[in-house]
C-alpha cells in the first residue's frame, strides 16, 4: 500500500516564515483520506495538490497534514479513518472524493467529536436530517450542480430531456436534482451501471426517443466514454451536464468530442477575483498543469481551515466551529458563505467547453443559479 | 427528423424494430470484443492450467501503447500494431520472468502472484503515464455513422470492430485446427509430459501461447480504448466479464469462448435496455428504471449460474 506522510513542519520554505505566523493556539493535525491510486486517482490528486498549495502559501507551521490513499474503497477508507482518529490523533479530517466512502466515514468520525471538512462529496443524507454540527461541506451538496443544469435547460428552451446517471447514491441525487429544477418533460430516464464504459445501447435509446436535449451525470472515465461515443453516433441533440465530466483533468482525453458542450460549475478558472487569479497562476507554476474544480475545492477547504486555525483553538470545539461557520477566508469563487446546514450557499455558473491553443478548457457563459442553497437544509437540526 | 412527425402506428413498430436490431448489433459488438479478450484467457488456462488475473493489465498495456503510439506517429493503424506487439512482448517477458515459475504451483499461488502483477502494472503505468486518462480517438474517416438497411444508423468503427473480431476468431480457429503448432497446443493441453517426451519444446510453446493471449488482450484494449477511456485500472472490469465468458463457454475451449462471449454481450446489452422497460409495465417509472437496471447488471451472473447448474463443465467444456 502506498503510504505517504507529508510533514509540513520540515518544509524549509515554511521554516523561514515561522516568525511571522507563530500561533498562540495548539498545533492542528489534519488527516486527509483521498483517492490517490486506481481509476479515480486524478480527482484525489487534484484535491490534495490544491489543499497542500494553500497550506504552503499560508506559511503556517502549526498545521500538520497526514495523507493516506483510500483506493476508492469504502472498507479501506474506514480503516484509515480509525487509524487517524485512534493512533494519529488528528483533530480534523478531510479529503474524501466519493459519496459512498463519505457515508462510511463521516458519521462515525463526527460522532467521535472530530471535525470533517468535505472538499468534494456532498451526499443528500448528510445535508438533511443526517447532518452534524462538526461536518462542513466546502464544495456543494451533491444535487446542486444538477439543479443548476435543470435551470439552465429551462433557460435554453429545452422542453423534452433524456436523462441518465449511474445507479449509485450520487447518480440518484443527480437525476433528482435535475428533475427538481427542469420544468419540461422527460423523454427517457436511465440508470447505467457504475463503471460502465460502453454506452452504445443508451445512445440508441436516445436516438429512438423524441428528446430535444440530453442531460447526463457520468463522472471520470464514464463521461469520457459517453462523450466520445455520442460524438461519433450521429445524434446531435444538445447535451447539458454537471462539471464533473468536463473538468480539466479529463477534457484532454475527451478531445474535440466535448467542444461546445454546456456544463454547470460553481468554479472556473476565469472567475475574475484576485484570489482565483493568484490560485490559477500559482497552481500552474507549482504543478505544471491547469487546476480543475477539484483542485479549487481542495484549495478553498485548506483556506477555510487556515482561517479557523488563525483565530481559534481546535481543542475548544465550540469556538473552532464558530470560526469555521464564519467562513472568513478569500474563496476562489468570490464570496463564500455557509447555509444553516454547513453546506455552501453559492452561485453556480454555466460554462462552455472551448479550445485555447492546444488545450481544451471551459469558459463561463452565464449564471445558472444565484445564491443557491440546497433542498435539504430545512431538515437539518443540530 | 421530418419523417418522424408523419409516423403512424406501423411506423412506430418499424422504428422499434430498427432500435431492436441496433441493440442486437451493439450486443454482438461488445460480445466480439469480449471474445478477443477471453480467447487468450481460455487458451492460457486450457493449455497451461494457469489462472492469469493479470490478463486485464495486458489489455491496459495495449491501450496505453496504442495511445502513446498514436500521439507520437498520428497513425491509428500504427497504434493498433503497437498495441498488439507491445502487449505480446510484455506478455512474453512476464511469462519468462514470473509466470513460468507458477505452472507447477496450485491455483491459489497463481492467483496471488498474478494479483501482485496487477498492482505492479497499475502503479507502473501510473508512474510512466500519470494519473489522468490519455487521449486515443478513432480516425475521422471511420468515426461517423453509416446508414444500414431498415433505417439503422450505426457507427462505422463499431462495424469494423465486429469485422476485426471475426477475423481474429477465424485466425485462431485456423491456427488451432489446421497448423502443426495447433496440433502441439492441443496435445499440450491433454498431456504435457507426453509431448515433451516426443521432443516438443514445451517451454517455448507456452511462451508463444502466452504471448498470443497477451497480444490479443492488447489489441482488444486498443480497439475499445479508442471509443472508451484509456486509464489505469481499465482492465479489471473486463477481466471479470472475460472470466464469466470462459466459465460459460467451458474452460480451454475457443469455440466455447466465442459462443459464451456473444451470449454475455447480448444478455448484458439487451437486458440493460429491456428489463427496465418490462418493469415499467407494472410499476412507477423511476422505481422501474432503478430496479430494472439493478437486476439487469446481475443478468450475466444469473446466466452463468443457470448454465453451471445445467452443465457444470460449461457449454463446450470437456468433462473432468
Amino acid at each position: 500500500m502506498i503510504n505517504k506522510t507529508i510533514k509540513i513542519l520540515t518544509s524549509s520554505a515554511v521554516l523561514t516564515a515561522t516568525a511571522l505566523t507563530s500561533s498562540a493556539f495548539a498545533d492542528v493535525k489534519v488527516g486527509m483520506i483521498t483517492t490517490l491510486s486506481g481509476g479515480g486517482a486524478g480527482l484525489g490528486i487534484d484535491v490534495r495538490d490544491g489543499f497542500m498549495l494553500a497550506i504552503k502559501q499560508s506559511g503556517r507551521t502549526d498545521i500538520e497534514v497526514v495523507i493516506e490513499d483510500d483506493q476508492r474503497k469504502p472498507d479501506i477508507a474506514v480503516q484509515l479513518a480509525d487509524k487517524m482518529v485512534q493512533s494519529e490523533k488528528v483533530d480534523v479530517l478531510t479529503g474524501i472524493i466519493w459519496s459512498n466512502l463519505a457515508m462510511a466515514v463521516v458519521p462515525s468520525v463526527t460522532a467521535q467529536g472530530k471535525f470533517y471538512l468535505s472538499p468534494n462529496a456532498g451526499p443528500s443524507a448528510l445535508a438533511g436530517a443526517g447532518c452534524h454540527k462538526n461536518y462542513f461541506n466546502v464544495a456543494w451538496q451533491n444535487d446542486n450542480l444538477h439543479e443548476a443544469a435543470g435551470a439552465y435547460a429551462n433557460g435554453a428552451g429545452h422542453k423534452n430531456s433524456f436523462i441518465l446517471a449511474p445507479n449509485y447514491p450520487a447518480g440518484k441525487d443527480a437525476l433528482t436534482g435535475y428533475k427538481r429544477f427542469f420544468s419540461g418533460d422527460l423523454a427517457g430516464e436511465i440508470f447505467t451501471k457504475l463503471g460502465q464504459t460502453d454506452y452504445a445501447a443508451e445512445i440508441a435509446q436516445i436516438r429512438a426517443s423524441n428528446a430535444d436535449s440530453v442531460f447526463f451525470f457520468l463522472p471520470g472515465g464514464m463521461g469520457i466514454s459517453f462523450l466520445k461515443q455520442y460524438a461519433s453516433s450521429g445524434v446531435d441533440l444538445p447535451v447539458v451536464g454537471p462539471a464533473f465530466s468536463f473538468d480539466q483533468g479529463i477534457l484532454q482525453a475527451v478531445g474535440s468530442a466535448a467542444l461546445g458542450v454546456v456544463n454547470t460549475s460553481q468554479w472556473n478558472k476565469d472567475i475574475d477575483n484576485p484570489t482565483n487569479n493568484a490560485f490559477v497562476e500559482s497552481f500552474k507554476a507549482e504543478y505544471g498543469r491547469l487546476p480543475s474544480l477539484y483542485a479549487s475545492q481542495g484549495f478553498d477547504t485548506a483556506n477555510l481551515l487556515i482561517s479557523a486555525v488563525a483565530t481559534s483553538d481546535v481543542k475548544d470545539a465550540d469556538s473552532f466551529r464558530k470560526a469555521l461557520e464564519a467562513a472568513n477566508f478569500d474563496s476562489t469563487r468570490g464570496d463564500f458563505k455557509f447555509g444553516s446546514n454547513h453546506h455552501p450557499v453559492q452561485t453556480i455558473y454555466a460554462r462552455k467547453v472551448i479550445k485555447e491553443g492546444d488545450i481544451f478548457t471551459n469558459m463561463i457563459i452565464g449564471t445558472a443559479l444565484e445564491n443557491h442553497s440546497d433542498a435539504y437544509a430545512k431538515e437539518c437540526k443540530f | 427528423m421530418g419523417a418522424a412527425n408523419s409516423c403512424t402506428q406501423t411506423c412506430g413498430v418499424f422504428m422499434s424494430f430498427a432500435l431492436f436490431a441496433e441493440q442486437v448489433l451493439n450486443g454482438l459488438q461488445s460480445g466480439i470484443m469480449l471474445f478477443v479478450m477471453a480467447a487468450g484467457l481460455t487458451l492460457i488456462f486450457g493449455v497451461m492450467g494457469l489462472i492469469n488475473l493479470a490478463h486485464g493489465s495486458l489489455y491496459m498495456v495495449g491501450a496505453f501503447a496504442a495511445a502513446a503510439a498514436a500521439a507520437w506517429t498520428g497513425s491509428f493503424l500504427l497504434a493498433l500494431v503497437a498495441a498488439l506487439t507491445g502487449a505480446a512482448l510484455v506478455g512474453m517477458f512476464v511469462e519468462m520472468l514470473v509466470i513460468r515459475r507458477l505452472y507447477d504451483r496450485d491455483h491459489l499461488d497463481q492467483v496471488l502472484a498474478t494479483f501482485a502483477l496487477i498492482l505492479i502494472f497499475s502503479e507502473g503505468t501510473r508512474f510512466f503515464f500519470g494519473s489522468f486518462p490519455l487521449f486515443l480517438d478513432v480516425p475521422k474517416v471511420i468515426a461517423g455513422p453509416i446508414n444500414l438497411p431498415i433505417g439503422i444508423e450505426y457507427p462505422v468503427y463499431r462495424l469494423i470492430i465486429i469485422g476485426v473480431g471475426l477475423c481474429v476468431a477465424l485466425g485462431l480457429w485456423l491456427l488451432i485446427s489446421k497448423t502443426r503448432l495447433g496440433v502441439q497446443i492441443r496435445a499440450g493441453k491433454n498431456d504435457r509430459e507426453m509431448i515433451a517426451a516426443l521432443g516438443v519444446n514445451i517451454s517455448a510453446l507456452y511462451t508463444f501461447v502466452f504471448a498470443i493471449g497477451a497480444g490479443l488482450a492488447g489489441l482488444a484494449g486498443a480497439l475499445v480504448g479508442a471509443i472508451q477511456s484509456v486509464q489505469v485500472g481499465m482492465g479489471e472490469p473486463v477481466l471479470i466479464l472475460a472470466f464469466v465468458v470462459i466459465v460459460i463457454g467451458g474452460i480451454g475451449s475457443i469455440k466455447g469462448a466465442f459462443i459464451g462471449a456473444i451470449l454475455v454481450g447480448l444478455t448484458d446489452t439487451l437486458g440493460g435496455i429491456f428489463l427496465p422497460e418490462l418493469f415499467k409495465l407494472f410499476m412507477e417509472g423511476s422505481i422501474a428504471t432503478s430496479l430494472g437496471s439493478a437486476l439487469a447488471s446481475m443478468l450475466i451472473y444469473i446466466l452463468m449460474a443457470v448454465i453451471l447448474v445445467c452443465r457444470p463443465q460449461g457449454l463446450f467444456g470437456v468433462q473432468g
